[in-house]
């Protein structure tokens, strides 16, 4: 079993250029026997939105790297990731008591903007930087005791020349097959993962 | 060995080796039949020497057809086709008949017998023609409502045919006979109103009493008991039982047991209509051929000829779709079994002789075992007629006809919606299907479109299956439907087919044979309803959504579940049954499915995500 797990999640693929050679460049290796990475493209395992959620925690739990590959939309995921992360991570399996199968696993996200770097600037239109719109995963990434790992970012996706595309492409691909061995991974603290005070949210069974 | 055994066997090893002999050369199963009764009669190997008898007993196949054709036919339905039932049918009986003892007076022979061998030559052969109307699955169509209308109007007509043949015999005896006469039709009269409020009032409190009992063979018993009992009624006041029994039908086509009832009869009907062709071709006295064989085979022609000319005439008026014109003439030219009952009623009355009659019906049996050639001879030179004339007509516009990447295989209620879908998403197909109304209706598409019997290969081939990425086989009947699959994954292998299924035991069939885009024909329509009830019963939308959607992925995996398990040990599991036991599997994993989540689904916020 690959210990990376990819997810790519991208509404329009046949409109995207940045995720259609994300896809084209993963999905070969991801097939093969032996493959450092399994990639699963949430939209074309779930066009009708019905996730399956017992499959999915099976796909989680042999990872130690879970990537998660999308455009940024309205300055966060796309809504079938977020349906994916709200059925999938459950109460008492990824967070809350006894909600451990994902502790120490690294959260690693891979994004595309069609904003340029300039943009994502207090003078740019987007007014923040773009680190400025992380917090939400870093939290998420928290609650299940996952290490969030500094995200990788394409920005003007539209108008990226095919060179500039290739050149991200082959970089994800050379990180997939070095990590662990990052230079940032040495100087990242070990996750804690972190923990919701009892009687926040009510336990199964009560009504 | 007592004698029914050896007949039985007789019989039975005859139709196994006859029929799929015959269907494996694409003759269809009726010439089965008939080689079969033609091999083992009187005049083959002489294994059975008393066909009359067979032909009286097989007969009940006709009228068990007949009742399985009424429980399809809504009360409604039937008012509805009055007008062709009674005014084409009438011009089919009337005007072949005319036509025929207007030959046979110029030829000069005598009156009465010119009367009744018109009146007999000018009826079909239900059997024949509703036996091909169901294996070729053409009962929908225009030329399949015209054939049934003149099958009944035959069956009606029946009864004052009878009654006039022994007024021939008599001659001046008019005064003897008006007052039985006039006492039968009343009585006649009686018989049918008492079956038409019997069916209304009687049979189906009677039915649900017999279900409720729960023994399965008990409820076979009482169908059967139903059909003999009118059967036999209507035989006695003299009315034909067929039509008897096309009457109770009707009535009980609006019943709760109308489907129960069809599972039941079905293999008899099957079996017992299989006899009757044995029996017809039993009956063929080839010494009568032999010792006239000119006259016979310019009788066979001449009657051919002429009922053929009435019914080309009534195709084009009616009018029949021109493609479905060939199938309605054939289907309805040949002599039928009221034939054979018009002669025997004519040589009892003395109205024609012993030889004449065995003559007659000599060349009623070789019209009958000459339909399924003709039929054949038709498809392919009608086929070609047509296909000819249309690339006629549209010559100003050869596009590469072919290259539609899509073929759609039936484009009835089901074939539509996938086309209508593939054209708003500016798609294009090619479309078959065997009744010429829908063909039309796919004219508005601009596709090419292709009328016929999606499973010939040559059909296929003409449609660009060797082209083709995709085959949807939406036809709605599933032998036909497993056929078309079979006949695409042999020759066309690149083909990826996107299958219809009308049930579970239909989808585990597809399944079997390696269909991976299978979709049951109701699920999806059925649980959108579901979703409705469940939100009128105050579950929010989205829930009843997923509650739906869970239900759907449940129902999937079970039949994956159970696919593997039912292999060939299925088919010996009766249909019904089968279906019963799947439900009952079905329903009590549902339930259990329920209790698991339940416990979840009080939590509102179950399985979501932490409340921020």
């Amino acid at each position: 079993m690959p210990d990376i797990l990819l997810l790519l999640a991208h509404p329009d693929l046949q409109h995207s250029r940045v995720h259609a050679a994300l896809r084209a460049a993963l999905q070969p290796e991801s097939a093969r026997a032996g493959a450092r990475w399994a990639l699963r493209d949430l939209y074309a395992l779930y066009p009708d939105y019905v996730i399956d959620v017992a499959a999915e925690q099976a796909a989680l739990l042999p990872a130690r790297l879970v990537v998660w590959l999308h455009p940024v939309h309205w300055y966060g995921m796309p809504p079938l990731l977020k349906l994916w992360l709200d059925e999938v991570f459950t109460y008492g399996w990824a967070y809350g008591p006894g909600g451990d199968r994902l502790a120490g696993k690294d959260l690693w996200l891979v994004a595309s903007t069609g904003g340029t770097e300039r943009s994502y600037r207090p003078d740019g239109h987007n007014r923040f930087f773009i680190d400025a719109f992380w917090p939400p995963y870093e939290q998420t990434a928290s609650l299940a005791g996952m290490r969030f790992l500094p995200p990788m970012v394409l920005h003007g996706a539209h108008h990226a020349a095919r060179q500039e595309i290739d050149e991200f492409v082959d970089m994800l691909i050379d990180r997939l097959r070095n990590w662990p061995d990052w230079p940032e991974i040495a100087d990242l603290m070990p996750c804690i993962q972190g923990v919701a005070p009892e009687g926040e949210r009510p336990a199964p069974g009560d009504t | 060995m007592s004698n029914w055994l050896v007949l039985t066997l007789v019989y039975l090893a005859a139709a196994v080796i006859a029929v799929p002999l015959a269907r494996f050369a694409g003759l269809g199963s009726i010439i089965g039949y008939l080689m079969a009764g033609i091999a083992i009669g009187p005049f083959g190997l002489e294994l059975v020497s008393d066909p009359q008898a067979m032909l009286h007993f097989a007969e009940f196949g006709v009228v068990l057809m007949l009742f399985l054709v009424g429980l399809e036919l809504e009360p409604r339905r039937l008012w509805a086709m009055r007008h062709p039932i009674f005014g084409w049918g009438s011009v089919q009986l009337l005007g072949s008949a005319a036509l025929l003892l207007a030959a046979a007076l110029l030829a000069g022979v005598p009156w009465r017998l010119a009367l009744v061998a018109a009146l007999g030559l000018a009826m079909s052969s239900t059997a024949i023609g509703l036996a091909v109307l169901n294996e070729r699955n053409l009962g929908g169509t225009t030329a399949g409502q015209g054939v049934l209308s003149v099958a009944l109007l035959q069956d009606i007509a029946a009864i004052p045919i009878l009654a006039l043949v022994p007024l021939l015999a008599l001659g001046g005896g008019y005064d003897d006979t008006s007052d039985p006469i006039w006492k039968e039709a009343l009585r006649a009269l009686g018989v049918i109103a008492a079956i038409v409020l019997g069916g209304r009032l009687l049979l189906r409190p009677m039915l649900r009493w017999i279900a409720r009992s729960r023994t399965p063979e008990i409820f076979t018993a009482a169908a059967l008991l139903l059909v003999v009992a009118i059967a036999a009624l209507m035989q006695s006041v003299g009315l034909s039982m067929a039509l008897g029994a096309f009457l109770a039908g009707v009535l009980l086509a609006e019943s709760e047991y109308r489907r129960e009832l069809e599972t039941d009869l079905e293999p008899f009907k099957g079996l017992l209509l299989g006899l009757f062709f044995i029996a017809v071709g039993m009956s063929i006295d080839f010494h009568a051929v032999m010792r006239h064989p000119g006259l016979i085979v310019g009788l066979v022609a001449g009657f051919l000829l002429a009922k053929a000319l009435v019914l080309w005439a009534m195709a084009r008026a009616m009018p029949i779709p021109l493609a479905e014109r060939s199938v309605f003439v054939v289907l309805l030219m040949q002599g039928g079994e009221f034939g054979f009952v018009v002669f025997q009623a004519a040589t009892q009355a003395r109205v024609i002789d012993g030889d004449t009659a065995s003559l007659l019906v000599a060349v009623v049996a070789l019209s009958m075992l000459l339909t399924p050639l003709l039929l054949l001879a038709s498809d392919r030179w009608w086929a070609a007629h047509l296909q000819a004339h249309r690339q006629e007509s549209a010559q100003h516009r050869i596009d590469s006809p072919q290259s539609a990447p899509v073929i759609i295989a039936g484009f009835g209620r089901y074939g539509q919606i996938v086309g209508r879908l593939l054209f708003a998403s500016g798609m294009s197909a090619t479309v078959l299907d065997h009744s010429a109304d829908q063909v039309e209706a796919t004219r508005r598409f601009g596709w090419q479109v292709y009328y016929g019997d999606a499973t010939r290969l040559d059909l296929l081939r003409v449609a660009g299956a060797a082209q083709a990425k995709v085959l949807v086989v939406a036809i709605d009947d599933v032998e036909q439907n497993l056929a078309l699959v079979d006949l695409a994954r042999e020759h066309f292998p690149q083909l990826a087919i996107v299958a219809r299924a009308r049930n579970a035991q239909h989808w585990t069939q597809l399944h079997q044979r390696g269909v991976s885009f299978i979709e049951r024909e109701t699920l999806d329509s059925a649980l959108m309803s579901g979703r409705s009830v469940l939100e009128l019963l105050g579950i929010e939308p989205h829930r009843a959504r997923t509650l739906a959607q869970r239900f759907r992925r449940h129902s999937v995996q079970q039949l994956l579940e159970m696919a593997p398990h039912l292999g060939d040990e299925k088919r010996l599991i009766s249909m019904s049954k089968a279906g019963r036991e799947q439900l009952e599997q079905l329903l009590a994993q549902e339930r259990e499915l329920a209790e698991r989540t339940r416990g979840r689904s009080d939590d509102p916020s179950a399985g979501k995500a932490p409340t921020a």
